[in-house]
């Protein structure tokens, strides 16, 4: 396989973009490297238009190779593919004949400390990935900033010298994904413009912004615009998309629920011009999904997409372009080094993730679901958004709070799914919700 | 249960006074699962100990070591929580001081769904004291920790 022949990411997308066609994705890893390959022909002989994703285990995103591979030799199935762990060869073999100009491949990973991840995946050929120094460090590890910074920028640059090859590397930020849920949109925003300034300080020039679908439509329709203008104000040079992910939080069980979700997403990212989805399975609440059941997915979304009417710029404007904003300014403005401007943010609390344990967060500021459904500050710690946020209430939070507030979309959608469901119910059958094995779910499947 | 002789003798520890270790395994990212069990078990007026996610087997055992909890709840939902699982209660019990301690896991230990294949009984006989996979839900767990608290102060 020649790189040059791979094709790049952005330029499928803006290829698809400007044809009018959503680009849909799913999150799909599994250890076995056949099954693995299955699972992106799969992907790709599906009716819509795809990208692929190879998502990675957990022993590799926290850099224990040494278990990844004690699982591959001892035949344990891990919860994504081991792309440190297999050999290259192997991982050639899954993308051979698979990836190219009409079907890119990402590599999702969730790794704070990634540069050995980069370079495997570039030594199979492939170049687009994603995550970021912040939002692969503060929700999902315990890595000190201080690592996770200079680690993604040497990963960037490593990135980069695949354009040597002829292919333009692609790096999408995780920055507005955050928790999965209840983080409020202007700090997502402000993140995921702030990752992608770090990317291209460090040689990256086709970047996408990417913001999670959170309670309320119009109140994401409005974050996703701004974040379109913050791209363009501080990202002009760089080729940029945007990213949708389909609800990260608590995911509905009913299967009618969890597709009226993914297609609610599927319209937000119409409406607000975004390019590229990534979709959520009917299996999503209760397990990892099957190949099956991600193809079914992508054409869901895709159908959804296609019945969309583009609507843009027609919803009420709330603050968070000047929140976002207001963010980036404070952290661009600590220095001309991204990366040590977001630690030293992150010391000063001018960048606050609520609920988020890792030590370098503050831990000081706090969200709530308004009773219209949508997120508010309760708290800003120290972040320099009072001029913007005004007076935030303080109540405290309850775990019964904080279990509602997390199932809020969940409820809503399930909720809807059982009424329609019992309506059309002949009398006395009252139909069941599919069992739930915890109260608690992932915001992915990492 | 030995662990009712390491409460030094005069200490009043009633129902809502254990000090408790929170904790994921060193593969698992996930946090939401930590964040509200703290609140549950504050709700209960135990003091909690977050050590949050990835916690390396090394800082579990130290930390568990530096507090000497009443109790060590492990949260884990990625699915390897079967075989880290497995790995840190072997440790943890290699540990004489750590021995006797209370030690329970849950959430969603395999990558298949709820346990089909006898985990469950792998992790007790390996040295948990409950096992809270998928479908038992928070009711057992209260169940547990109350009559933790009991068997504690009396």
């Amino acid at each position: 396989m020649s790189l040059s022949t791979t094709g790049s990411f952005g330029d499928f997308v803006a290829r698809a973009q400007s044809a009018g066609r959503l680009v849909v994705q799913p999150r799909m890893g599994v250890s076995d490297a056949a099954a693995m390959r299955s699972g992106l022909l799969l992907t790709k002989a599906s009716s819509a238009t795809t990208v692929g994703t190879i998502t990675l285990d957990s022993y590799t995103r926290t850099g224990d190779e040494a278990s990844a591979r004690a699982a591959l030799a001892a035949g344990i199935e891990l919860n994504g593919y081991p792309i440190v762990a297999h050999d290259l060869a192997t991982t050639r073999a899954v993308l051979n004949g698979v990836v190219g100009p009409d079907f890119p491949v990402q590599i999702r990973h969730g790794s704070p400390l990634p540069e050995s991840i980069i370079r495997a995946l570039t030594q199979a050929g492939l170049h687009a990935t994603e995550g970021g120094p912040v939002s692969y460090c503060l929700p999902y590890s315990r890595v000190p900033l201080e690592e996770s910074i200079p680690n993604w920028a040497r990963s960037c640059e490593l990135l980069a010298e695949v354009r040597e090859t002829g292919a333009e590397p692609h790096l999408e930020s995780f920055g507005g994904c955050m928790m999965g849920q209840l983080c409020p949109p202007g700090l997502l925003v402000a993140l995921s413009v702030l990752e992608c300034m770090f990317f291209r300080q460090h040689g990256i020039r086709s970047v996408s912004l990417s913001y999670a679908q959170q309670t309320d439509p119009d109140q994401d329709s409005e974050a996703v615009l701004a974040m379109r203008r913050l791209a363009a104000k501080w990202l002009p040079d760089l080729d940029w998309h945007i990213v949708i992910y389909t609800y990260m939080g608590v995911y509905p069980r009913t299967p009618d629920g969890a597709s009226r979700l993914l297609e609610e997403a599927a319209r937000l990212a119409v409406r607000t011009g975004s390019a590229r989805l990534i979709v959520k399975t009917v299996a999503e609440g209760y397990r990892i999904p099957t190949f099956a059941e991600n193809v079914a997915a992508l054409e869901t979304a895709a159908a959804a997409a296609e019945r969309c009417t583009r609507i843009i710029g027609d919803v009420p404007e709330t603050g968070i372009y000047a929140e976002a904003s207001a963010l980036i300014e404070a952290v661009a403005g600590l220095g001309p080094d991204l990366g040590t401007a977001l630690a030293t943010a992150f010391r000063r609390g001018y960048l606050d993730v609520p609920y988020c344990l890792h030590p370098d967060n503050a831990g000081r500021s706090r969200s709530y679901l308004d009773s219209a459904g949508r997120l508010q500050w309760s708290s800003i710690g120290s972040m320099p958004i009072r001029d913007v946020v005004g007076s935030t209430g303080s109540g405290e939070l309850t775990a019964a709070g904080l279990l509602a507030s997390l199932s809020y979309v969940e409820r809503t959608f399930d909720n809807a799914s059982l009424e329609r469901e019992y309506r059309a119910a002949p009398a006395g059958q009252v139909p069941a919700l599919p069992p739930r094995p915890d109260e608690l779910t992932k915001e992915q499947s990492r | 249960m030995d662990h009712v002789a390491a409460v030094p003798a005069g200490k009043a520890v009633g129902d809502g006074d254990l000090t408790v270790v929170l904790t994921s395994v060193s593969s698992d990212s996930h946090t939401w699962n930590l964040v509200f069990l703290q609140l549950v078990l504050e709700e209960l007026g135990h003091r909690v100990h977050n050590l949050g996610a990835c916690v390396p087997d090394e800082l579990m055992i130290s930390e568990c070591l530096r507090l000497q909890p009443d109790l060590v709840v492990v949260s884990t939902v990625n699915g390897h929580g079967f075989h880290d699982g497995l790995r840190v209660i072997g440790q943890v019990r290699d540990h004489p001081e750590l021995a006797g301690i209370p030690m329970v896991i849950g959430g969603k230990l395999g990558i298949a769904g709820p346990g089909c294949d006898g985990s469950r009984a792998k992790l007790t006989s390996a040295g948990f004291d409950a096992v809270f996979d998928d479908g038992t839900g928070l009711t057992a767990f209260h169940t547990f920790v109350r009559q933790l608290a009991t068997g504690v102060s009396s």
